[in-house]
C-alpha cells in the first residue's frame, strides 16, 4: 500500500528503448547487462530512416545492443513506427502492467489500461540493467464519461475540452472511465492517454472494457490481468464529461492547458502554411480514415503543405490497402514514412520562421516543430484536414456539412 | 554556506516565469551538438546569452509547471550551466525525474516565485524543506525532497550509481557525426 508523497520502486514489465537517446551525445551508456532479455525491446522511431550520420550511428548502436543481449523484441527500420503505436500493435502494451520508455508520451500506454509515464534516459538505463524504476505516488483525478460524440468530434477534442475546463494536472494521475467509455473508440482513448502528458499528468489510465479486449485479441502472447479501480478508491476529484456536449477545439500556440478555443466561436482567420497529421497522438488508421473522408474529391489549398505521417508501418500498410493514401495524395497531401519526424521539428516537415502550422500532433511549444518564430496550433485530424482544404484554421463540421 | 553533502545550497537566484518547457532548456538543435556544448543553447529563445552569464553554484527559481515537455536530459544541461538547485511553484513530474536522476535537486515550493527577485541570494535546504531569501530575510517551508530521491542526488545521480556497480560501460556512447 502506497500513499501520495511516497516513492514507489517498481519492476517494469517491459522496457522500450528508442533511437534518440543514442543520438544525443553523452546520454547513452552501453549496458553491461539487461535484467531480462524478453522484457527489453528496441523500437526505432524518432529519426527513421536516418536523416543524419549521427542518427545512422545511433541506430547501428541500437542494433548492436539488441544483438549483444539477444533481445526478443527488436523493431528495426521496416518493422518500425512510433514506439507507442508499435508497442500497442505488437502486444507489448499489456493491460494491468507497467511499461517504461524514455519518451514523454509513454502515457500513451494508458489507453490500453497499461501504466506508463514518460521517464528520462537514466531511468531507462536503470530499468534496462537492473529492472527497477521509481515513481512518486500522486493523487488521482477520475473522469467519468457519459453520452456520445457528435460528428467530426474526436477524442482529441474531448482531451482539449478537459484541458480547457480543468487546466493543468501536474503531480496528479488520471483515470478515464464511466458509462460513456464504450462510446470512445480505442483510437480516441489512445489519443487522450497520449495527450495527457500535455497537461502534466503522471499516469493516465483508461478502464479496461470489451473494446480493449477486442483490440488486444490476437496481439498478446500470454494472458494479461487488467487493472480495475478499487471500489473504495480515494480520488482527489471525480469529474463528469458529457461527450455529446464536446465541440471541436483549436489550441493556440505555445502551451495546452486553458489555451484553447471552441472552433464554433473562433472568429480569427488564421492562414496556415502547413497542416500535419501524424505522431503518437494521431497517427492511427482511424485518424487517416477521417483525413481521407474530409479531403476526398477536394484539393489542398494553394500554398499549404499537407503532411500525413502514419504512426507505424502497419498503419501505413492498412491505409494503403484501404485506398486512403491514394485519396490523400490525390488531394495534394504528402504521405511520409512513419516516424516522429515533423512533430518534434527534426525532419520531414520542419517549419521556417514566420510559418504557421495546424497539427494533430501533441505538442505546440515555441520552436517545437522548427523555428522559434513559427506558430503551432493544435487540432484534431478532422480539423487539420479541413484546414488543409481551406488554408485557414477551420471547423471540420463546416466543410463536411457543406458537402453533404 | 553551500553544503552539497547535506543538500544545502546558497547561491544567486535566476528567476524565470511560468510554463518554462524542456525545449527552452534544451532546444532540438542542441541534440546535434557535442555534449560539452549542449548547454550553450539553454534558454537561448527566451533569455539570449544566459548560458554565458550563469555561474557555477547559482540557483534557478521558476513558476508553475516548470520543465513541462519531453524526456530530453534537462538536468544534465542545467548542471552543465552551473545550476546546483531548482525550486519552482510546481515542477513537471518528468522534469523532476530528469533533474534528480542527474543529481540536480529540485523541489516543489508553492509561493517561491514571490519570495525572490532575480539576483537575490537563496539558501535552499532540501532535506529540511526550507527555502530562504538571504537578501531580503524571508523564508518558506515546503515538503522536503523524498529520502530516496535525496539518496540519488547525493550519489551523483543514476549514471554514477550504475557505473559504481558495473551495470554500464564507463564511457558514454558517442554516435559518429562524420
Amino acid at each position: 500500500m502506497v500513499r501520495p508523497g511516497d516513492v514507489a520502486v517498481c519492476r517494469p514489465d517491459i522496457v522500450i528503448h528508442i533511437d534518440l537517446p543514442m543520438a544525443i551525445e553523452g546520454a547513452w551508456y552501453r549496458p553491461r547487462k539487461v535484467f531480462d532479455r524478453e522484457r527489453v525491446a528496441v523500437i526505432f522511431d524518432h529519426a527513421v530512416p536516418s536523416p543524419s550520420i549521427k542518427d545512422a550511428s545511433a541506430m547501428a548502436e541500437g542494433r548492436r545492443f539488441a544483438k549483444e543481449f539477444g533481445l526478443k523484441h527488436m523493431f528495426d527500420v521496416g518493422q518500425h513506427g512510433i514506439s507507442h503505436v508499435v508497442a500497442a500493435e505488437r502486444g507489448l502494451t499489456r493491460p494491468g502492467e507497467l511499461l517504461v520508455c524514455a519518451d514523454s508520451h509513454t502515457c500513451a500506454s494508458g489507453g490500453l489500461n497499461c501504466a506508463g509515464r514518460g521517464t528520462g534516459i537514466p531511468d531507462a538505463l536503470q530499468a534496462i540493467t537492473r529492472g527497477v524504476v521509481w515513481y512518486l505516488v500522486t493523487p488521482t483525478v477520475r473522469y467519468e464519461f457519459k453520452g456520445e460524440l457528435g460528428p467530426m468530434v474526436s477524442g482529441k477534442d474531448v482531451f482539449f475540452h478537459i484541458a480547457q475546463t480543468w487546466g493543468g494536472h501536474g503531480n496528479t494521475s488520471i483515470e478515464y472511465g464511466g458509462p460513456g467509455l464504450r462510446a470512445l473508440a480505442m483510437s480516441d482513448r489512445r489519443t487522450m492517454a497520449t495527450m495527457s502528458a500535455e497537461i502534466g499528468a503522471e499516469f493516465a489510465i483508461f478502464d479496461y472494457d470489451e473494446l480493449t479486449a477486442d483490440f488486444l485479441k490476437g496481439r498478446l502472447d500470454r494472458p494479461a490481468t487488467p487493472a480495475h479501480p478499487d471500489a473504495d478508491a480515494d480520488y482527489l476529484d471525480v469529474r463528469t464529461v458529457d461527450l455529446s456536449q464536446v465541440e471541436p477545439y483549436v489550441i493556440l500556440p505555445d502551451s495546452v492547458p486553458r489555451n484553447g478555443v471552441r472552433l464554433s466561436s473562433f472568429a480569427k482567420q488564421i492562414r496556415i502554411d502547413q497542416a500535419f497529421i501524424g505522431s503518437c497522438a494521431n497517427g492511427l488508421i482511424e485518424d487517416l480514415r477521417v483525413a481521407a473522408q474530409v479531403v476526398r474529391g477536394h484539393k489542398v489549398a494553394a500554398g499549404v503543405r499537407f503532411i500525413v505521417t502514419p504512426g507505424s508501418q502497419a498503419v501505413y500498410l492498412q491505409a494503403l490497402r484501404e485506398g486512403l493514401l491514394e485519396t490523400l495524395i490525390e488531394a495534394g497531401a504528402v504521405v511520409t514514412n512513419s516516424t516522429c519526424g515533423a512533430c518534434f521539428g527534426y525532419h520531414m516537415g520542419v517549419l521556417g520562421p514566420g510559418e504557421v502550422c495546424i497539427t494533430a500532433s501533441p505538442r505546440n511549444f515555441k520552436g517545437r516543430m522548427g523555428s522559434t518564430e513559427a506558430s503551432v496550433y493544435l487540432g484534431s485530424p478532422a480539423t487539420v484536414a479541413a484546414s488543409a482544404l481551406t488554408g485557414v484554421i477551420t471547423d471540420p463540421r463546416t466543410v463536411t456539412s457543406a458537402r453533404a | 554556506m553551500t553544503d552539497g553533502n547535506n543538500l544545502v545550497y546558497t547561491g544567486r537566484v535566476w528567476k524565470f516565469g511560468d510554463l518554462i518547457n524542456t525545449d527552452m532548456i534544451m532546444p532540438t538543435t542542441a541534440f546535434r551538438l557535442p555534449k560539452n556544448r549542449q548547454h550553450t543553447l539553454c534558454f537561448e529563445a527566451i533569455r539570449p546569452g544566459w548560458a554565458g552569464q550563469v555561474k557555477s553554484g547559482d540557483i534557478l527559481v521558476a513558476g508553475e509547471n516548470f520543465g513541462m515537455g519531453s524526456s530530453r536530459p534537462i538536468g544534465e544541461v542545467l548542471r552543465a550551466c552551473g545550476i546546483v538547485a531548482v525550486v519552482a511553484e510546481s515542477i513537471n513530474g518528468l522534469a523532476l525525474r530528469n533533474c534528480v536522476n542527474s543529481s540536480l535537486p529540485a523541489l516543489n515550493c508553492p509561493g517561491v516565485a514571490a519570495l525572490f527577485e532575480d539576483g537575490d541570494t537563496a539558501r535552499v535546504d532540501f532535506l529540511a524543506g526550507r527555502i530562504e531569501n538571504v537578501t531580503r530575510k524571508r523564508s518558506l517551508e515546503a515538503a522536503p525532497l523524498a529520502p530516496l530521491l535525496a539518496e540519488i542526488v547525493a550519489a551523483g545521480g543514476v549514471i554514477p550509481m550504475l557505473l559504481k556497480d558495473g551495470d554500464i560501460h564507463a564511457e558514454p556512447f558517442v554516435a559518429a557525426s562524420s
